[in-house]
């Protein structure tokens, strides 16, 4: 078990804290014998993943959005509400079937509501979501994505993903883990990453290897609330006590790296064990590091309380801007059209790198692909791969993925028309008024770094750069999410469906009753008529009166 | 339309999902002349006028004919002079139906709109057009192709049958052999050429995608946008339960009609054709103005039965309010956010009802006319008194 925290804070004075717990499995599943020794894996994933034939699993749960362009590159960002991702073995037959049966089994593990999780959110996306673990042949066949932006996060979601970590929250980092005080902030994702790794260098025998992520962003300067100095206190209402005795790596990493190469901006005490240098993300970045596990650390005190801070003050005009940052919004008026405009920025001076797009669009929005229009500095810009699939009514959601080349330092604007339907009655939500959620769209690219990267060992690096391989020292991978888009759609008047039937039925009988008389009657001239009661009554009372009878 | 193409160009069938429900041959045709659809438009609905006009001219000079040889027979009461259609009255009412349908602004908005409904309105006709000229092929092909745009046509194969059956002087009586004869060559002469036509489209696509397109679109109704009929907020607010019932018997209900009309109006089969047309464009499942346009084109040729409708004021009244309220009501629900869609849905079930209220009216006035004419003008009592005339 090894566990990590990063603690870096952002350009607007806030802090993000990530933490990452990775379980190493030393078994291969796919020999086919069953398993039962699963020692520090958790045993309901162990055996999800024995049975379902998962290859890789992604999930994650967030609250909240991760602001790129004030906070800059998430070291892993998740779209908001829940994202599950999955690749099967290639032994699976029935793929869509393990889908229902993993997110039904999912929903139950972490109590929530993934098994809203059906066709109507499931895509099957061909470029963007490459395994990131071992992988022999990528049939997108076997890979499902589907994302439930509605999802609200709370303790719920936090306790049975603390149940998996080895040591649960009562020793090692997770004891920082209070679910008061991590609700209270203004992004959390937790995120569970399962998939197949090589056990040693020579990558002989295959291992798994089991994540857990969680990152949280404090917000109290930005909110107001307080001032520009953290502690672990501060944030989380606990201080770090002892080692989880099952781990067999602790760390808290604390990103110290300069801003213009002068002297540091932060302080940190108590002094760190140990200075990390390392350049994650294409930025050479100064992590002071304290290795929970050395036994200098807890000498006098039986706590641990890193604290931050700043040593002057931070001229905020001068931020600095991630090279690729993205926004979405909806366009338009009316409840009948609208459109979506995505802006996709690269910052980079000179160099010019592609980025796929993927977009799941919900099948109530009908989009019109041939209103699709991508413009960059005033000109029209063609995509180089285009994968469209077409909603169904009721069956399957829009899917767009497109290939698109961004310029250096240019900003790309990609809108598409849509059409609002009018759904049923009984298929609007119990606040149909509120809207509905359409899903972000996640960016894969690999951005030129400025800094060259050198390759680095998996086991000597850090948790937080291994998450994702990089192929060459040129570039990093990133994957951002847009934001969620909330929309209207006409509404029928909830309160009127007998009224309804019975006014269109009485139309149809209108005509009915018309077309019945003329057809079945002929004309006849009218026969004089002794007179029914009422007239009789009428005459005798005429006869009263003086009037000349009817 | 340009959806469809544009999701051929990305090389995904146009079927695939659920925006475009146009037949493959529209496709085709528009690959071509997309760059010039105004223009395209323009023609048809010339077109439609066109063919409306010599349809009329010949369907006066048959008219014309039958009073001429009833009146010899002396089938007709000897009041009734002021009831026979003259030339002079006749002269001018095909320019009147061509005029009608190009001026209506029904046509002239889904002209604009660039309404594929302009060609089915133009398919229809030429059915109407071949019919009435007595050319069975051409009356045949016509109407496959228009049961091919949209399902509904289906319901003119009566009338048709019924006027050439009429043409060629065989009486229809269900023992005769030659009405037997004759019902099968037309109708597989239909059947045959939509077979033709069904096929030709698998050929151009390479796929019977289309089939649940474009007809079981039309049959099940999935897509609930507003529009002017009757459909859509009825199953916007079905209970689910009951939803297929409920879609079955508004499909039986255009069709229902028919045999009923077949056997009261077989005397006048291109009255049938009109009423069956109004039929249609009321309770098809996505009615648009175009369709009313089509029907309405026809009023001026019975424009002699004015004297016997007993509610036009009214009921024209009502047809051009509504047109006036239907936009406004759509604004005032979709962009202003202020009314609700039960507004527009009222103004729906108004125009609905005029349209129906119109079509029974000239209903009751050509039957009221008929009887006048075998009958008599002056109907008295057996004591000598003025007479009433109802309907029992």
């Amino acid at each position: 078990l090894w566990e990590e925290l990063l603690l870096s804070p952002l350009p607007t004075g806030d802090v993000a804290a990530t933490f990452q717990f990775r379980t190493r499995w030393d078994v291969d599943l796919q020999r086919g014998a069953a398993v039962s020794h699963y020692r520090l894996f958790p045993k309901a994933l162990g055996r999800l993943v024995a049975a379902l034939g998962v290859r890789e699993l992604h999930l994650a749960l967030t609250q909240g959005f991760w602001r790129t362009r004030y906070w800059g590159q998430p070291p892993l960002q998740a779209p908001a509400g829940a994202e599950l991702w999955v690749w099967f073995q290639p032994t699976v037959t029935d793929v869509d079937k393990a889908w229902k049966e993993l997110s039904n089994i999912l929903s139950g593990i972490f109590c929530a509501s993934l098994n809203f999780i059906d066709s109507t959110n499931t895509v099957i996306p061909t470029a963007s979501f490459k395994p990131l673990g071992l992988a022999n042949g990528t049939d997108h066949h076997l890979l499902r994505y589907a994302v439930l932006p509605r999802e609200v996060v709370c303790t719920e979601n936090l306790t049975p993903w603390k149940k998996l970590l080895p040591c649960v929250s009562k020793a090692g980092l997770a004891v920082l883990l209070k679910a008061e005080r991590l609700f209270h902030s203004s992004y959390h994702s937790q995120a569970v990453h399962i998939r197949p790794i090589c056990r040693d260098a020579s990558c002989l025998a295959v291992s798994w290897e089991l994540r857990q992520t969680l990152t949280v962003v404090f917000d109290f300067f930005s909110s107001g609330q307080g001032k520009k100095d953290w502690s672990l206190f501060k944030m989380f209402s606990r201080t770090l006590t002892d080692t989880c005795p099952l781990a067999s790596q602790s760390k808290v990493y604390v990103d110290i790296s300069p801003k213009n190469k002068e002297k540091e901006l932060l302080e940190v005490s108590p002094p760190p064990t140990s200075v990390h240098e390392a350049i994650v993300q294409g930025d050479k970045k100064t992590y002071a590091v304290y290795d929970l596990l050395s036994p200098s650390l807890f000498n006098s005190s039986r706590s641990l309380n890193v604290q931050l801070k700043w040593k002057r003050p931070q001229d905020s005009s001068e931020m600095p801007i991630p090279t690729l940052h993205a926004q979405r919004y909806v366009g338009g008026y009316g409840l009948q059209t609208g459109q979506i405009c995505t802006l996709i920025y690269n910052t980079h001076p000179y160099r010019a790198f592609p980025v796929i797009l993927l977009e799941t669009v919900p099948w109530y929005l009908r989009l019109y692909v041939h209103t699709l229009t991508i413009i960059t500095k005033g000109k029209e810009n063609k995509p180089s791969y285009i994968h469209y699939q077409p909603a169904q009514d009721r069956r399957r959601p829009h899917l767009l993925e497109m290939l698109i080349q961004l310029p250096a330092n240019s900003v790309t604007k990609i809108t598409i028309q849509f059409e609002r339907a009018l759904l049923k009655w009984t298929e609007y939500p119990p606040d149909p008024n509120h809207g509905f959620y359409v899903g972000s769209s996640v960016l894969s690219a690999l951005v030129p770094s400025v800094t060259a990267m050198k390759d680095m060992d998996v086991e000597q690096s850090p948790l937080f750069t291994s998450l994702f391989p990089s192929s060459d020292g040129s570039s990093y991978f990133v994957r951002l999410y847009t934001e969620p888009l909330l929309v209207n759609l006409p509404t029928p008047d909830f309160s009127m469906p007998y009224n309804v039937i019975c006014l269109t039925c009485t139309v149809v009988a209108v005509c009915y009753g018309s077309f019945y008389n003329l057809l079945t009657r002929t004309f006849h001239v009218e026969e004089p008529s002794r007179g029914g009661l009422a007239k009789r009554l009428a005459n005798v009372i005429r006869k009263f009166r003086g009037v000349p009878l009817l | 339309v340009v959806e469809g193409l544009a999701l051929l160009d990305l090389g995904v069938s146009p079927y695939s999902g659920a925006v475009f429900h146009e037949t493959p041959l529209i496709i085709y045709l528009f690959h071509f002349l997309i760059e010039y659809a105004e223009l395209v438009f323009m023609i048809t609905d010339v077109l439609t006028a066109v063919a409306l006009y010599l349809a009329v001219q010949d369907f006066n000079k048959v008219v014309f004919k039958k009073q001429k040889l009833l009146i010899e027979l002396d089938k007709y009461a000897p009041d009734v002079a002021e009831l026979i259609q003259t030339p002079m009255e006749m002269h001018y009412i095909p320019l009147k139906v061509a005029l009608f349908y190009l001026l209506n602004p029904y046509t002239v908005m889904s002209c604009v709109a660039k309404s594929t409904c302009a060609i089915n309105n133009s398919v229809i006709a030429f059915f109407i057009l071949a019919t009435i000229k007595g050319s069975a092929f051409l009356s045949a092909v016509f109407l496959a192709l228009a049961t091919y745009q949209s399902l509904y046509p289906l319901t003119l194969f009566a009338p048709a049958l019924l006027y050439l059956l009429q043409r060629q002087f065989i009486p229809i009586k269900l023992k005769s052999k030659s009405f037997w004869l004759y019902t099968m060559q037309y109708a597989s002469l239909y059947l045959c050429s939509l077979v033709v036509i069904i096929c030709l489209s698998f050929f151009l696509l390479n796929s019977w995608d289309f089939i649940p397109s474009v007809y079981g679109f039309i049959l099940s109704v999935p897509d609930l946008t507003p529009n002017i009929g009757l459909f859509w907020y009825f199953f916007a607010e079905m209970f689910e339960h009951f939803s297929l019932f409920f879609v079955c018997v508004f499909q039986i209900n255009v069709f229902f009609y028919t045999i009923p009309l077949a056997i009261k109006l077989k005397e006048h089969p291109v009255f049938f054709m009109f009423v069956q047309l109004a039929i249609i464009s009321v309770f098809k499942s996505y009615p648009t103005v175009g369709d009313v346009a089509l029907y309405m084109a026809f009023l001026p040729v019975w424009s002699h039965l004015y004297r016997f409708l007993r509610n036009i004021f009214i009921l024209s009244c009502v047809l051009i309010f509504c047109s006036f309220l239907f936009p406004v009501l759509w604004h005032l629900w979709i962009y202003a956010g202020s009314a609700n869609s039960n507004f527009y849905y009222a103004i729906t079930l108004t125009f609905n009802i005029g349209q129906i209220l119109l079509i029974s009216d000239y209903f009751y006035a050509f039957l009221r006319r008929e009887y006048y004419l075998t009958h008599g003008l002056h109907l008295t009592r057996q004591d000598g008194t003025e007479a009433m005339l109802i309907l029992k």
